[in-house]
């Protein structure tokens, strides 16, 4: 079985250092793994770059998903966008955090990862947040017709009544529930 | 009886709604919509511990077209609900409807934005059964109940008690062969 080096997370925090020298990207350590906070702007770069050199590796998108912080920091754009990167080689893994406000739009990676896909739509359809570049930026789950972003911490948590989805099959007599 | 002592054991002679239900009562044959672990515990009841087969449903029907008993075994979501609408009106007459567990009755645990609460606000039901999931031996029991009452009912009976406006708009879609769901 091969074993995680002890000094990967120290030399990936060298290489992203000598890679974007610049950058200001805020690096931290949390439980053994390496979490970088980027820029909307500078993410499809740095995305490249972890995939692609030699020194990093990261060749799998494990998955990407949000997280709304509603209220939570009020000073800072509410969602964060979250990706999970996994090196098959080294079988070290880096996580990379985005920060986006309501109705900013965030790269899409299908570019660099074609399974990023799915789970940005996904992403769209229960956060609203857009992925610019995208081939298909439509929901994925819910029905086409759905009003509002289920997973929003401002979404009612039973819903805001959705019988119009279905208002020509309801029977009348039962519509109040 | 006239006939009876004329031609001796050859004959019986009873109502025409009696034959009938008691055909359709050791006829019925169910199509399963499983959507959730209801499911599940339905295969169990079809299988040889249980054995639906006993009570006359032999054949789970994976055809609406051929089936009296609609089986709806779990959670129903807003975006499955025009499904079982179109499967429910594609099944002829006499049909019977059958919510199994908690969820299809009434939404379960599930009272969110994307789950219908009971499948009777979309379709009618005849009977439903409690539990989740219920036992195999629930199940067994609501077909039983159910035998009891599609014996009664007589051929005269008005069958359909959905949307009469609704199954108007279903058949304009099958003629124009468009099947777009709503």
């Amino acid at each position: 079985m091969r074993e995680l080096s002890p000094d990967h997370n120290i030399k990936l925090k060298e290489n992203l250092a000598g890679r974007f020298p610049n950058a200001g990207f805020k690096v931290e350590e949390n439980r053994g793994i390496v979490v970088i906070e980027a820029s909307r702007s500078s993410l499809i770069e740095l995305m490249k770059h972890l995939k692609e050199d030699a020194g990093c590796s990261f060749n799998v998108l494990m998955d990407l998903t949000a997280v709304d912080y509603l209220d939570k920091r009020k000073s800072e754009e509410r969602f964060e966008v979250v990706y999970m990167l996994f090196s098959s080689t080294s079988l070290h893994r880096v996580r990379i955090k985005v920060k986006a406000g309501d109705g900013d739009d965030v790269p899409s990676l299908v570019s660099i990862w074609k399974g990023a896909n799915w789970p940005e739509r996904e992403v769209f359809d229960f956060f609203g947040i857009k992925f610019s570049g995208h081939p298909l930026m439509e929901r994925l789950i819910m029905p086409d017709e759905f009003r509002g972003y289920p997973l929003r911490k401002d979404f009612p948590l039973e819903g805001q009544g959705e019988d119009y989805l279905i208002e020509s099959i309801l029977i009348p007599d039962k519509t109040k529930i | 009886m006239g006939l009876d002592s004329m031609q001796g054991d050859s004959f019986v002679t009873t109502k025409l709604s009696a034959l009938v239900g008691w055909a359709r009562q050791y006829s019925l044959w169910p199509f399963p919509f499983a959507t959730a672990c209801c499911g599940i515990e339905y295969m169990s009841v079809l299988s040889s511990d249980f054995d639906l087969a006993r009570f006359g449903a032999e054949r789970p029907s994976f055809s609406p077209r051929q089936a009296d008993l609609l089986i709806v075994l779990g959670t129903l979501t807003y975006k499955m609900a025009p499904v079982l609408w179109k499967v429910y009106h594609s099944m002829s007459e006499p049909k019977w409807v059958m919510s199994v567990g908690a969820c299809a009755s009434s939404g379960g645990m599930f009272r969110s934005y994307s789950v219908l609460q009971g499948i009777d606000r979309i379709i009618p039901v005849d009977i439903y059964i409690p539990g989740c999931p219920p036992r195999p031996e629930a199940i067994l029991d609501a077909l039983i109940k159910l035998q009891q009452r599609v014996k009664k009912e007589s051929i005269k009976d008005p069958r359909y008690r959905g949307r009469a406006d609704a199954l108007d708009e279903i058949f304009s879609g099958y003629e124009s062969g468009n099947l777009v769901q709503k």
